[in-house]
């Protein structure tokens, strides 16, 4: 055993911290939220230009990284930084996808998401689907060389930035089964595809997506037909490593402001963390997350395991990070005071992102499920 | 030990029942029930139907023009209005300032005040929080120093909800500092219009700007605006915390809010079943019911109990700590069940807009109330606070 980072990820995480801490301040990041785009394209820039999207990939794909703790360095520092960049989006998933799934010239595409130069979205979940991965309504017919694609697609975030939608649709089946799903590469400015944008309240942008009758090349496919499903779940466990990661560190910043807030503000003439009762909570908010982080590194050392193993820990770890990240979120808020109700404060932002991570490929009562479904037998 | 309603207050439920049927309006039920934000003509209008129905100050003494209702009169009140999704009774005139100008307040204070404030003429709020004086109260710094028949006032108020409604403001401020913190505390009635005040919006995290800061730079005050005497001010405050709390335990917020889930979880699907079948939500939902049914009969003994003159001290703490965490475990719920549709701001939902909104019924605005909902548990007295003084009455003997 070895909980030590190889050098590589250490130098990593160092270069992306001193980057983040020097220029995504709180004022910076309040005026991202406000903005129309709802991220930097600046800050996207000079990320790609650190090579933090590349250590999102595999080799193999262009990158040099895109293993689970590869993934987990980055995203614990985007999360201490508060960052509302689509690096899940525009990287882990639609890149991923491509990566994983697509022909020689689709892949041509990675190498463009790596430069920073093409954002992407999945447009996978759909208004009635909740957090069912499997559940795809949207339908693809094919006739003759075109596939023609109908359908609702909720909550894609990142979809106005994004070139290129990811689209999950299906081919024949049941809704519900994972047999007849595949995926296409769709370019955002394809006729009979409309979104209506918004913003969302921890940052960043989504859209409700309306697929009518978008007419396609069986070329626009990524993988074979009706095969989709195995990828797009090694992409939501991806994805659920990046955000366990996110809201460990951005609890690691939550905590961080709660303590020095407790030496800073003075009731019955005392730092107010003189009071037992507060230090008492503090310590628990401490062993919490402890659990936490090692929740997060199981996941992350089970990303490229056998799916059953793979997914075990993956919902063991956003069940228990949910867990601890209401507790952390809640009890910051809590601990502070009035302060932390507050927009222009830092810790609103942390406790948005905290919270509404659990938003995103399941919720803590989702994985409690799929856990005893995978540890049943 | 009888737990059955009377008659008498069956007729009065149903009559309630028959009178928001005919007079809420049901644009102003639905701005409610989808948690959308109400102008300051919705809240006056509201407070003006009840006050034609002369249900305005369901606890005002009927000498006041009050309902004088008993305690379970008001909770059967509370319950229907929050079951019909009636705005709230903004309360910092009614309930806050009001018992107080009738228990301390002069005969010309009552007399001009108390009708201003039913007929929605005048909107208060309140001046107690400062920047340096949150759960601290008592080391509220803003002077108020004596200049003939007026008192300068100068200092910083800060919570102040709705303040930028309102064109009178009840402060507490300091006209002795040279004795015990609670010793040289006033209590002072403030013009919102008065030369060298300035508002200024305090935006939450959940986007909304319901609360301010108050600024007060040499502001003349004429001395009749100081109720009860000078330096009494503290005995004032906690008369109005300890005796006006009638609904703090929110329960007819907390049934209207697990109702709101219930519809909620029914109409949303997981794994192609109704959310609210699915055994996990389904605990969740049901250990809070739990709480909420004991929390109500707990809530109508205290409430009982002090209509009979037992002043509640303690208890009201409790009511405040176990309403405040059953209100907060039903705006999680609430999250929960809108799934991925509780990650759009709800922007529209907050600031009120003819723009339809992201998702399905109900989940716009559930995000945004469970984060504006943490301030339950910080204002009005912490419920670390309320912990010191349930622990201070009942294990130090002191009290």
């Amino acid at each position: 055993m070895n909980f030590e980072l190889t050098l590589e990820r250490q130098m990593m995480q160092d270069s992306l911290r001193r980057f983040l801490s020097d220029r995504y301040t709180t004022q910076v990041r309040n005026d991202l939220l406000d903005s129309d785009a709802g991220f930097s394209a600046d800050i996207w820039a000079q990320l790609a230009e650190l090579g933090i999207l590349g250590a999102l990939f595999a080799e193999t794909q262009g990158g040099y990284g895109g293993a689970g703790f590869d993934l987990a360095v980055v995203f614990e520092e985007l999360g201490r930084a508060g960052v509302v960049e689509p690096l899940l989006d525009s990287a882990i998933l639609g890149g991923g996808l491509i990566a994983a799934q697509g022909s020689a010239d689709q892949q041509k595409l990675v190498e463009q998401v790596i430069a920073g130069s093409l954002h992407l979205a999945l447009a996978h979940g759909e208004p009635g689907s909740r957090y069912d991965l499997p559940h795809v309504e949207t339908t693809a017919s094919q006739q003759d060389d075109a596939v023609i694609l109908n359908g609702c697609k909720a909550v894609v975030v990142n979809a106005e930035a994004a070139g290129y939608l990811i689209i999950s649709a299906r081919e024949y089946g049941a809704p519900r089964d994972e047999a007849g799903i595949s995926l296409f590469l769709v370019p955002s400015d394809a006729s009979g595809l409309s979104m209506r944008g918004y913003p969302l309240l921890a940052g960043g942008r989504a859209a409700e997506v309306v697929l009518d009758r978008v007419t396609l090349p069986v070329s626009a496919r990524l993988g074979a037909a009706g095969a989709g499903y195995p990828a797009l779940a090694e992409r939501a466990a991806a994805a659920s490593v990046a955000l366990a990661a996110e809201t460990l560190g951005a609890m690691e910043t939550a905590m961080a402001l709660t303590g020095d807030y407790l030496q800073v503000r003075q009731q019955f003439g005392r730092p107010i963390g003189a009071f037992q009762a507060l230090q008492h909570r503090m310590a628990d908010l401490l062993i919490e997350l402890t659990q936490a982080r090692s929740a997060v590194i199981n996941a992350a050392g089970h990303l490229s395991a056998e799916p059953r193993l793979r997914d075990l820990h993956i919902s063991a770890a956003r069940n228990l990070v949910a867990r601890v990240g209401r507790l952390v979120a809640e009890d910051s808020i809590q601990l502070h005071g009035g302060i932390a109700m507050t927009q222009d404060y830092a810790l609103a932002h942390f406790a948005k992102r905290i919270v509404m991570a659990e938003h995103r490929f399941g919720d803590a009562d989702y994985h409690l499920e799929q856990f005893i479904d995978l540890t049943a037998t | 030990m009888d737990l059955s309603f009377s008659a008498e207050e069956q007729t009065f439920r149903a009559e309630l029942r028959l009178f928001l049927a005919d007079k809420l309006p049901p644009e102003m039920a639905d701005a409610v029930r989808l948690g959308r934000g109400l102008s300051k003509q919705d809240h006056q209008g509201w407070h003006a139907i009840l006050n034609a129905q002369g249900w305005l100050a369901p606890n005002w003494p009927k000498e006041f023009g009050g309902c004088e209702w008993g305690a379970v009169q008001r909770h059967i009140f509370e319950e229907e209005c929050a079951r019909a999704h009636a705005p709230r009774i903004v309360p910092f005139g009614l309930s806050m300032l009001a018992p107080v100008l009738q228990k301390f307040g002069s005969k010309a204070q009552q007399d001009h005040y108390l009708p201003r404030i039913l007929s929605g003429e005048d909107w208060w709020c309140q001046g107690y929080s400062e920047p340096g004086a949150g759960s601290d109260l008592a080391s509220l710094t803003t002077k108020a120093l004596r200049d003939g028949d007026h008192y300068v006032v100068n200092g910083q108020k800060t919570w102040t909800t709705l303040g930028q409604h309102a064109n009178w403001i009840f402060c507490l401020v300091r006209t002795d500092p040279t004795v015990k913190q609670q010793a040289g505390i006033s209590f002072l009635l403030i013009d919102m219009d008065s030369p060298g005040i300035e508002v200024r919006p305090i935006i939450l995290l959940d986007g909304s700007d319901e609360v301010n800061e108050v600024w007060f730079s040499d502001v003349r005050v004429p001395v009749e605006n100081l109720v009860g005497e000078e330096n009494k001010g503290w005995t004032y405050a906690k008369y109005l915390l300890t005796h006006e709390r009638t609904n703090i335990a929110g329960v007819g917020f907390s049934q209207a809010g697990l109702a709101a889930v219930k519809r909620l979880a029914r109409s949303q699907q997981h794994r192609g079943r109704p959310l609210i079948e699915n055994p996990h939500f389904a605990a969740r939902v049901a250990q809070v019911e739990i709480d909420l049914m004991a929390l109500s009969t707990t809530n109508l003994r205290i409430v009982s109990a002090a209509a009979k003159g037992q002043a509640p001290g303690v208890e009201s703490s409790m009511l405040k700590v176990k309403g405040t965490q059953v209100r907060q475990e039903i705006n999680d719920l609430a999250r929960r069940a809108a799934g991925v549709y509780a990650m759009p701001f709800a922007s529209e939902a907050v600031q009120g807009s003819n723009e339809a909104p992201i998702g399905p019924d109900g989940t716009a605005a559930v995000a945004a109330q469970y984060f504006n909902n943490r301030k339950l548990s910080i204002f009005g007295g912490s419920n670390e606070i309320q912990r010191n003084i349930i622990a201070k009455v009942k294990l130090g003997g002191g009290g």
